[in-house]
């Protein structure tokens, strides 16, 4: 991986990690409502996959969904807008933090049912099919979807189909409070995949170069004709599963050990161990990301609701 | 103009659709090589081949939300349920997606997907098969429901629906797919959201869609014999739902008569009724009718299930009670 590259994903991870912070904040100050999922501790996930993707390639996840568009490349100011519910947020306020879609960077969002996305991006990943392109889809879910029926029947109907679409598990061990184990019958999700004529492939979610590389090579599978692929990435989240988790499921050992693991952390001693570039450098990054979410939320504060007139705007497209 | 079947008119509407725009494509159950349950597709798999005419494996949950993706991401799917009491398990994508994500993203993501669903009672099929569930889909907003009456009808709404940029429900009903009507040749359309009086007369305002629309002429022809004349409109669109002609004809008869396929409770003749005394309560003379199927689930023996469906005598006789 070459330097510039490398120094990127970290600006990414951390701009991700201090967006969630900061909204954790503003939440707790009452300026956020609603329901609140933070991505801290899964950050190589979104950051290694995207790093691979082609502008062409289309994302798409549940409601855990702020990282994926900060690192496809939605201005912040706009995200932490959405969270305000402010007219200049990406949903114009409608959405809501699970609510987030940039189409302008083929980020379709953002969906709040469990699973109910997997189905859109395989619909997706059909349009670019039939139209004859080489782009594909990153469809991510967590592991708790895997227990839906959508994920069945989609995986199902891509395998038969044969359609352009990466399903990327973001495997943080549990689905609200209920541990992988204990929800799926198979706790190796990977095999899952099995059934759907895929290869189980298993990545280590806390390392971003690992997640870049299976993702990437992911991509090309689909090019040689492998059809749909499946990677079961291993990650966690520190923060409960939105705000207000009593966390009464998992023990304070446990956080701390994965803890060890923080793929901001792996990235950093990576890039010092290599000589990739010095301690200045990445504290230079962490102050330049800091003046990004300052300015993001300041821009959010700033920006108007919705006038209430426009409440029925958007309804249909020809009214 | 031709006289030509419901069943001829949408399949025509469907192949006209097809070959004027690449980007409309068929998938559902049994829609391509068996050439549709209800016949509606025949043929389509050897004209337009298998990328345009997708067999799906049985997924009702994947059907409806890969045709929503598909749509969002530029194609124009009609997506077919065998039937509408399949669709239920696709309900959550209906409401949570197709209806929402135009809304939801601010605006930023059209669903041009059409979905395609053959309902309605009365062949003994039994309770799982028999449902008329059109106002559960109709309570969206984000989505639009149509439910033709006539071949006409049929075929003008349904292009409609494949053009429009939004989801729209389209209600075949299976009783209706022999009924014969006059379709002229070529292109036409009939707007979404549009009611239509079928039948003009002074007396009564009959309001009905889809096969209650039949029942309902029947009734008015019957009527009409006893000296009564019946103004009968036709819904066509259940969402958005157009009031103008219903109104116009109760300003001028002062009763009126919903009669529905589905069950009367939260109904449309609930919502023509709110909606009857709250812009036209000047003009009532008599407490608006409702003649809709009996609040249970259908049976499967002849008699037993004809009994808790609407007919013409039900209509007439709710008629004769308020004229
Ligand atoms: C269909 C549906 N059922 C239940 C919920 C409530 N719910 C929201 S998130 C969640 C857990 C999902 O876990 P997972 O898929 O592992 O994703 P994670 O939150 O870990 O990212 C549940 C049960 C929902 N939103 N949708
Ligand atoms: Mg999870």
């Amino acid at each position: 991986m070459d330097k510039a590259t490398l120094l990127d994903w970290y600006r990414q991870m951390v701009l991700v990690r201090r967006f969630e912070q900061r909204s954790a904040e503003l939440y707790q100050l009452g300026k956020i409502g609603g329901f609140l999922h933070l991505y801290i501790g899964q950050e190589a996930v979104a950051v290694g996959s995207i790093g691979a993707r082609r502008k062409q390639d289309h994302v798409i996840t549940a409601y855990r969904d702020h990282a994926h568009a900060l690192v496809v490349g939605t201005d912040p100011g706009a995200l932490m807008a959405e969270l305000l519910g402010k007219e200049t947020g990406i949903s114009k306020g409608r959405g809501g933090s699970m609510h987030m879609a940039d189409v302008a960077h083929n980020y379709w969002g953002g969906y709040g049912i469990v699973g109910g996305h997997v189905p859109l991006g395989t619909g997706i990943a059909l349009a670019e099919q039939y139209n004859g392109t080489d782009a594909v889809v990153l469809c991510y879910m967590g592991d708790g979807s895997t227990n839906i029926g959508y994920f069945h029947e989609s995986l199902n109907l891509a395998g038969v189909w044969d359609l352009p679409v990466i399903y990327i598990v973001e495997n943080n061990q549990y689905g609200m409070g209920t541990a992988v184990d204990r929800a799926s019958a198979v706790p190796d999700i990977s095999t899952k995949a099995l059934a759907y004529g895929m290869e189980p492939k298993k990545v280590d979610g806390m390392n971003v170069i690992e997640v870049y590389e299976a993702t990437r090579d992911a991509i090309a599978a689909i090019h040689d004709g492998k059809g749909p692929q499946f990677l079961d990435v291993i990650t966690y989240r520190y923060e409960g599963h939105s705000m207000g988790d009593p966390l009464r499921y998992r023990t304070k050992e446990e956080v701390a050990k994965w803890r060890e693991d923080d793929p901001i952390g792996v990235l950093e001693r990576y890039i010092l161990e290599k000589k990739i570039a010095g301690k200045e450098t990445l504290e230079d990054i962490d102050q330049e990301v800091e003046k990004v979410i300052e300015q993001a939320v300041d821009f959010a504060e700033k920006s108007p609701f919705p006038a209430l007139d426009t409440l029925f705007d958007n309804i249909y497209v020809e009214a | 103009m031709a006289l030509i079947t419901m069943r001829q008119a949408i399949t025509d509407a469907l192949r006209e659709e097809m070959r004027r725009d690449e980007t409309v494509f068929i998938m559902g159950e049994e829609v391509g090589v068996w050439g549709g349950s209800y016949a509606v597709t025949r043929g389509f798999y050897d004209e337009f081949g298998a990328k345009r005419v997708r067999d799906t494996p049985i997924s009702e949950m994947a059907i409806g939300g890969v045709a929503v993706g598909a749509a969002m991401n530029g194609l124009r799917p009609v997506a077919e349920f065998m039937t509408i009491n399949f669709a239920f398990l696709a309900l959550d994508q209906l409401v949570n997606h197709a209806a929402k994500v135009h809304y939801m993203f601010g605006g930023q993501i059209k669903c041009p997907a059409v979905f395609r669903a053959p309902g309605g009672s009365g062949r003994q099929l039994g309770a799982t098969h028999s449902h008329t569930p059109d106002v559960i889909f109709a309570h969206f907003p984000g989505l639009k429901v149509v439910s033709p009456g006539t071949p006409y009808d049929a075929k003008g709404l349904l292009k409609s629906a494949i053009r429009t940029e939004d989801p729209v429900l389209f209600i075949e009903h299976q009783a209706l797919y022999q009924v014969r009507g006059e379709v002229p040749e070529g292109d036409y359309v009939v707007p979404i959201g549009k009611s239509d009086v079928k039948r003009e007369g002074d007396d009564v305002t009959i309001v009905a869609y889809a096969q209650g629309l039949q029942v309902a002429l029947e009734a008015a022809k019957q009527l009409a014999e006893e000296g009564i004349e019946a103004e009968v409109v036709d819904l066509r669109s259940l969402r958005p739902l157009d009031m103008g002609p219903v109104l116009d004809s109760f300003r001028k008869t002062f009763r009126a008569v919903v009669v529905e396929e589905g069950w009367r409770s939260y109904g449309i003749g609930a919502e023509v009724a709110a909606r009857l005394q709250e812009e036209g309560f000047d003009f009532m003379d008599a407490p608006v009718k409702r003649v809709a199927q009996l609040e249970t689930p259908l049976p499967y023996s002849r008699e037993l299930e004809q009994a808790a469906l609407i007919n013409k005598d039900r209509v007439v006789a709710a008629v004769k009670e308020i004229v």
